[in-house]
């Protein structure tokens, strides 16, 4: 049986967040347009201000933006072994502490929660914990990968 | 709005083409090229060029937050990716999006909402759960 050669020792891993990143209007409605999403929070600055929000409002899968790009130090970090074109979404999980909101400086901490393979493929879990630049907890983010084994020859 | 066990969510029905793979690959960032590229898709094993399953979720979260009401209602929402949804070069694929409330929590005053979501006849998110903020 082949098997994948994801490192396992990357198990337990944290990358400090590297910087901030600015939630803009333009990415919360591009986004929100892919998913089809059409309330009037995620569109016009004036919808959002009279839910009380201070500009367009992200829908609930758009933090997925902000950890993959943080978990690319991870997942594409060659001594991690991960084949992306091999790679499968297993599970993923959102908790929000906070609406993410158009202006947001956000960062990204991500944590390698568990590497393990099982018949031939690696299952990577990854959590990133999208904070304000002041700690303030916004998103929890857990991610599930599975990079599926190469077919035999 | 009376919200109770047994409430169902009204159903969705999507249609996502090749170029709808596009927009959300430009619009998230994930430019996988097995969600853009047949022969790079084929050549790692899979039937056809597949949806990023994020855009799936999306989209079954969008639906949630409509029937919510407010987006940021939306407290929680997990899944995990049992098949893959299979876009063709030829016409869209189908994406339906049922949900139902499983729990209700009067004190906290929020519903728990389990999603159904299917493509081509297969289950392609299971335990696809929402938590959601009743008011």
């Amino acid at each position: 049986m082949t098997t994948v050669s994801v490192d396992e020792s990357f198990a337990g891993r944290v990358y400090p967040p590297n910087g901030t990143t600015t939630v803009t209007a333009d990415a919360v409605r591009a986004f929100a347009r892919a998913v089809r999403a059409a309330h009037p929070s995620h569109h016009d600055t004036a919808a959002a201000n009279e839910l009380g929000f201070a500009d367009v409002v992200a829908p609930p899968t758009f933090a997925v933006t902000l950890a993959q790009a943080a978990e690319a130090q991870f997942i594409s970090d060659p001594a991690a072994g991960i084949d992306f074109s091999r790679v499968v979404h297993g599970e993923e999980q959102f908790t929000h502490h906070r609406p993410i909101v158009a202006g947001d400086e956000l960062a990204a901490e991500v944590h390698v929660d568990r590497v393990r393979v099982v018949r031939g493929n690696a299952m990577v879990t990854t959590r990133t914990e999208l904070t304000l630049a002041d700690g303030t907890p916004v998103t929890t983010v857990t991610s599930m990968l599975v990079v599926r084994a190469p077919e035999e020859p | 709005m009376t919200v109770e066990v047994g409430t169902e969510l009204p159903v969705a029905r999507y249609e996502l083409s090749r170029a709808d793979l596009a927009t959300y690959a430009e619009a998230s960032g994930d430019r996988n090229p097995i969600h853009l590229d047949e022969a790079t898709a084929r050549a790692v094993g899979l039937p056809d060029v597949i949806a990023h399953g994020m855009l799936t979720m999306g989209l079954a979260g969008t639906v949630v937050a409509d029937w919510a009401g407010d987006p940021s209602r939306v407290l929680s929402y997990g899944t995990k990716f049992t098949a893959p949804v299979v876009v063709s070069a030829d016409e869209p694929a189908v994406v339906e999006v049922a949900g139902t409330v499983v729990a209700v929590d009067a004190e906290a005053g929020t519903a728990e909402v389990d999603l159904v979501v299917t493509s081509a006849g297969a289950k392609v998110l299971t335990r696809a759960r929402a938590v959601v903020r009743l008011r």
